[in-house]
Parts: C-alpha cells; structure tokens; sequence
C-alpha cells in the first residue's frame, strides 16, 4: 500500500525517514503523528526507530541502507550509534562511513541487491557499500544530476527515477538493477523522488501533496496493490515450488 | 543496413489528470496548468476611460488630458496604463481590436505571460474592454463656468511708472511663479492674478513678500453657504502693496528714522530693490536697509525725486576725496547742465559715490534739487544747507550710441488680459518708455540682471555675426573714449537659449535653437 504523510507541515518525507525492507527510521518530531504513520503500517513486521543524526532530523538524507545493513555518515554521535545498534535486529549490520560526501542517502540509491553511487564517492566507501549491505556497486548518474539518491527511489520490485531521465538512460539502469523503472513525480510535480517517497518491497510512503496519479504510479511500479509481507513470502514459494517442480 | 533507433519521445504522467506528456517543469500538463492558474488574475478585464465630450481629450489620471485618435499608440498606452495588474505579468503583445466609434467602447486585446510555478511560464491571450465615458474637462469646465476664480492677488504700486510690474514680472516668468494663475488681468497701477484655490493665492502672496517689501490685506466674500453640512463657498482677496519705493529714487526722511536706520543721512538714494530697499548716503557712501516693516510702521519714507526727475549733466572733472564702499567710491565731481554747456560756465561741485564710475567728459544722470519742485513735508523741515544741489544717481549715455545697435537678447513676457483698461495712446507711448528703461537698467546692471532670465534672440544674433563679430567686450566701462562710452551691453554667455516647441513643418520657419 501506498500512504501519503507529512512531517511537520512538509512534505519532502523522504528527508525525514528511512525506510528498507527490515527496519525503519524516522526523526524526532514534535508530535508522533509521522511516527503513527509507519508505525500503523509497519509495526507488526519491522521496528520503527526514532532516531537523529549527528543531532539532525534529516536522516533521511544522511543515511544510507537496506535490508543487510545500515550506513551512517562520521556526523553520528556514539550515542544514536549505540541506540541505533541496540534498536535495529541483530542481523541488520551498522558502519559508520568517512566520507566527504556526507549525506549519504542522497549519494548513495539502492535496493537489496545493487547500489548506484555518486560517481565521485570515495573508492574505500564503495568497497564498504559493497561489503555491508551486500550489493553491487554501479557509479551512475540520474538525467545528468549527480545527487543519484535524491532523483530516485528503488526497492527490489522496482524503481520511480527523475522525469526527466531518458529512456536510454532508463534502460541501462533498469538493465543494471534488473527492476522495472518508471520516470516520474511525487508531491504533484516535485521531481525530487528520494525526497518525497519512501519504499520497501510492499509499503510506500510519499508526501501529502502526491496526486493520486503519482500514487497509482508508485503503486504499479513498485508492484504495491497486494503487497503484503506474506504475499511476497507466497510469491516466492510459488516460485521455489515452480522451480522445484 | 544500420539500425537506426527511432528516437522515442520520453514521456511521464501528468501529475494531476494522468495523461502522458513530456516532462516539464511543473510536470503537469497544460490544460492542468492552465485549471489550476489564472495568469490573468488581478487584471480587471473591464475598465473605465474618461473623455471630455468638448475638446476631446481622454484623462491620463491623475490629472492629465491628451488628445488620442482611435486606436492610436497614445490611446493604446493610456489604456494599458489604466489596466492595474500589469506590472506583475509580462507584457507579449496589444492591439486594438475593431469596434464601433460611436459605441463607445474600445476593446484591446493583451498577450501576456507569467511565472507560475518555479521556471513555468504560461502564456494567454485575452482581451479588455473600455467603456468611454465622458466627463468634462476642468479646462473646459471653467470656460464653461465663466466665473470660476476662487482667489485673486491684487497687486498695485503707488507710483506713476510702471518698471517695477516689468520686473515683477520677470521674476515672476523665471520662478514660474504664475502657474497656477488663471487668468492674469491689468489694471491701472498693476496686477490682478486670479487663481483656481486658495493655497495659490496664498503661495503668489508669499512669494511676492520674499522678492519686494510688500503688505497685504485680505478680505473674502461669502458666494454660498450650506447649513446641512455647515460648509460655504468663499472668494478670497489679496490686496498687496509694494513699497513705493524704485530703484535710483531719492528719500527723505525724518530724522527720527533715520536714526533708526543706523544714523544715516535723511536724504539717501535707494541703490536696490528686494526683498528690502537698498540705501546708500552719498556724501558719505554709508549703506542701510529699509526693510517693509520699517516703512509701513510710520509710512514717514518718501521718495521725493524719482526717475522721470532725472537730468542730464557734463562731467567736468572728478576728484576723487579716498572712501570706497564695495563699487562705490566718494568723490567731489565738478557738474554742468547739459544745457548750459557752452552757454555759460555755471559749474556745480557735487559729493557723489560715483567716483570710480564717472569720468572726465561723462554724462551723469542726477536729481537737481535746485529747480526741483518738491512738495514733501520732511523735505521742507531738513536743514537747507544739508541739502545739496544736484544728486548725480548713475552714469549716463549718449542717445545716438544706444541706438547703433539692435539688441541681441530679449525677455519673455506674462500672457496678460488687458482687461477693460484700453490703452490710449499716450499710455501706451508712457508704457514703451518705461518698459525701454526698464531694458537699459538691466544693461546697465549685470546685479539686476542675475534675479531673471534674459534670451538669445537668434534672430539678431545670427544677422549680426554674418556681417561681423558681435562684441562682447561692452561691459568694460572705464574704457576712456573721446566720445564717451559705449552703452553697455549684455555679455552673450549671459543669455539662455530659448526652447520653443513647434511641429515639425513649422520647425523650419523657426529659427530658435533648441539645445
């Protein structure tokens, strides 16, 4: 299911939150209203963690990870390491990155399986992207913007990039993430898509302003109508029985 | 064969209906663009114009009237200027669209684009509509109206000459102090100024106090009175009167005021004219000022001899006695009548603060008190032997060397009503010797020159430099000629060009320089 939020009046959700496959981390709010919203469509499958870092809100746009592990810029205190460390599974493993390109959420765009990095990022972060969350590391950019996680959003279903990506462009990513793409919009015509969606592979979050357009986009691309957790865990064993079979 | 690839156009949904565009900035198709955003918004599409019905003239608010044909760039300007919301959008294109004259309604047709979103511009066309109304024009209305003068300025001077109304006058022109006169009608012994509001009025009076000592009284008639409202309608007069004192006139006081004139001589000559009377004692070349207030407290100052007194004399010889004062120096000159030269050999020996003007073989302009018929109380009672034969005023010139040459400048004048006074002929000859002194006082005097503006007249000037080189040397005074001197003359770099609008097919008939 695809959900519209707002963090404190706005709607660049993707700024304030981080969302992947096993687990969730939202910023300290004034109110739990933002909080409510993963929790009540998350809350019985993957922790909702309130979280800042470096003593900033914008976690969204500072971290980056998915399903395996989690990457945080030099800017997090030991403090939310500690909390975050003790708050996310055992499973999820956490790094903290010495980067010049701090904000690693908008460098850094990935799913379970490939991430596409800022074409400058540091060979040493690359090699430790690859490590910790167990991906494929492609150096791309995104209809020429370099800020590769701010322009996209991906999840292992699928992914919604800038508008005004070309279809080469989106052909070569979609060969190299081997998920469908779609160029499009959120927050009626925003085309920071990072910035304003959140994805796993059976929730969205986008911002209020989303049109239900750009809602029924995001819905069919990230493959989002019966997404459910089980369903996927139904798909699969579908698939294992076809194979087996 | 190569493979080609057809170049496929990229596409996104439009953000708000769904159907598939390129994407642009606001990511949304036109049609959504144009439902949610009305560029045109805060322009009115109706207005109002306003036409005078009798010189047809359209109001360019706030107060101006400009006559326009139909669909004329004029007409066009002022509607758009009408138009409010205009500065907030960019203006692409206007035109008239045809209606019908006698309808009375004129419809324009505006292309106009604006930033609606960040980097989107939308373009739209759509046209206003006037309606012309008719209103009168003030202009119009007060000729219609025919007594429509809320205030006058009456000034007068008790004098028998009229030089000072010729300054005023050009006073006036050069502070553009008429303006907001109405109408400007001459009476006998000066002015009426009429004016459109009181505050004018007030202004005019004000004026005149700071260039001449002058008093004034003011009286109003109630024309109408509204009890509802407790409002009423008056008309205001200014009575001002200027100090009947000119330029070159011989005083007298008593010697109680001129004590309080800082001791100086009863019998002074009055040197300047402005915002108080120069005075200048000229047996021992001490200055003072009589201010209006001064004079009005007593009215006990009298001119005595005035300009149309003066007389001619020869100067025979100058000596010089040492004092100077600023331009004046004292000194005993030796006078004869210009009558009595070779005649007799009645000489005069006069103290005069002429010294360093007068010369041996000069003419003097001067009073002569010994067969002047004065008829003055404070006259009589000044001591006889205080009182000197002949006052010599100013430096005189020969009558042939003036008339040599045409003058090269010229003044602008009032566009005055002669009103019921008709001129006879003698008046009028009365007028043109007043208004040629009054022309030679400001040759003569570069310091009365600087308060107003004097004119080339190219006209002249032109004529006489194809013939030869105008001099312009002729302000050098103690140029020692045989002959006596040349009148002076105002210096060319004095003057100001004069700026006349014409159109363009009369422009070639016109000869003035336009810089």
């Amino acid at each position: 299911m695809a959900v519209r939020a707002q963090f404190e009046n706005s709607n660049e959700i993707g700024v304030f939150s981080k969302l992947t496959n096993s687990y969730c981390l939202v910023a300290l709010g004034g109110s739990e209203n933002f909080y409510s919203v993963f929790e009540s469509e998350l809350g019985d499958v993957v922790p909702v963690v309130h979280t800042s870092i470096g003593g900033t809100r914008i976690i969204g746009r500072l971290t980056a990870g998915n399903r395996r592990g989690l990457l945080v810029p030099n800017s997090t205190t030991d403090q939310e390491l500690q909390h975050i460390r003790n708050s996310l599974p055992d499973s999820v493993a956490i790094q903290r990155i010495e980067e010049r390109l701090s904000a690693l959420g908008n460098v850094i765009a990935c799913n379970d399986y490939v991430a596409l990095v800022h074409p400058d990022l540091d060979r040493e972060t690359e090699e430790i992207i690859a490590d910790v969350l167990g991906v494929e590391v492609f150096r791309q950019t995104i209809a020429d913007n370099v800020l590769i996680g701010s322009y996209c959003a991906l999840s292992n279903q699928g992914g919604l990039v800038h508008p005004r990506t070309s279809l080469q462009d989106q052909d070569e990513l979609s060969s190299l993430l081997q998920v469908p793409l779609v160029a499009g919009t959120v927050n009626r015509g925003s085309d920071v898509i990072g910035a304003g969606l959140v994805v796993n592979d059976w929730s969205a979050f986008a911002g209020m302003d989303t049109t239900s357009t750009e809602l029924s986009v995001v819905e069919s691309i990230f493959k989002l109508q019966n997404a459910q957790p089980s369903a996927i865990v139904g798909e699969m064993r579908d698939s294992l029985i076809d194979n087996f079979s | 064969m190569d493979f080609v690839p057809e170049p496929r156009e990229q596409l996104i949904l439009c953000c708000e209906c769904g159907t598939a565009i390129p994407p642009n900035p606001a990511n949304m198709c036109v049609n959504c663009v144009r439902s949610l955003v009305d560029v045109t918004e805060g322009i009115p599409k109706q207005a109002t114009i306003h036409w005078c019905k009798n010189c047809e003239r359209y109001l360019q608010p706030p107060a101006t009237w400009m006559v326009c044909d139909l669909e004329s760039r004029e007409l066009l300007a002022l509607c758009l200027k009408k138009l409010k919301g205009l500065a907030k959008v960019r203006l692409i294109d206007a035109g008239f669209l045809w209606t019908e004259p006698h309808s009375r309604r004129i419809k324009v047709k505006l292309t106009i684009q604006k930033e609606v979103f960040a980097a989107t511009i939308l373009q739209q066309t759509f046209e206003v509509e006037y309606v012309v109304a008719s209103m009168m024009c003030p202009d119009c209305t007060r000729v219609m109206a025919q007594n429509t003068w809320k205030a006058k300025v009456q000034v007068r001077q008790k004098v028998d000459h009229q030089r000072t109304f010729f300054y005023l006058e050009q006073l006036i022109l050069k502070h553009s102090a008429h303006n907001e006169t109405i109408n400007i009608i001459e009476v006998k012994g000066g002015l009426d100024f009429h004016f459109a509001q009181r505050a004018h009025a007030i202004k005019m009076v004000d004026f005149l106090g700071s260039m001449v000592p002058t008093r004034s009284k003011t009286s109003e008639q109630l024309i109408s009175s509204d009890i509802h409202s407790s409002t009423s309608n008056y008309k205001f007069t200014y009575a001002v009167e200027i100090i009947p004192i000119c330029r070159d006139d011989l005083v007298v006081m008593p010697k109680k005021t001129a004590n309080a004139l800082g001791h100086i001589s009863p019998l002074v000559l009055s040197t300047r004219i402005g915002n108080t009377i120069h005075i200048i004692d000229f047996k021992t070349l001490q200055l003072s000022e009589i201010s209006g207030i001064t004079y009005w407290r007593n009215e006990d100052i009298t001119p005595v001899c005035t300009m149309r007194d003066l007389k001619k004399f020869y100067v025979v010889d100058v000596e010089l006695l040492g004092p100077r004062v600023g331009k004046y120096a004292l000194a005993d000159v030796t006078v004869q009548r210009l009558g009595d030269v070779g005649k007799n050999d009645d000489v005069i020996i006069v103290r005069s603060h002429l010294g360093n003007v007068l010369n041996f073989g000069d003419l003097a302009l001067g009073y002569d008190l010994l067969t002047a018929n004065i008829n003055c109380d404070t006259f009589e009672s000044l001591n006889p032997d205080d009182i000197p034969s002949v006052v010599l005023v100013k430096k005189g010139y020969a009558e042939r060397r003036r008339k040599r040459k045409q003058r090269n400048w010229r003044l602008k004048a009032l566009n005055k009503d002669e009103g019921d006074m008709v001129p006879k002929k003698q008046e009028l000859q009365k007028r043109t010797t007043d208004f040629e002194a009054f022309l030679r006082d400001l040759e003569e005097d570069p310091e009365l020159r600087q308060g107003i503006n004097l004119y080339k007249d190219t006209s002249i000037i032109q004529r006489s430099s194809g013939s030869a080189a105008v001099p312009t040397d002729g302000m050098i005074e103690d140029e020692d000629d045989e002959d006596g001197d040349d009148a002076p003359e105002v210096p060319l770099e004095e003057l100001l060009n004069d700026l006349k609008l014409a159109s363009s097919d009369e422009a070639d008939d016109e000869d003035m320089a336009v810089d």
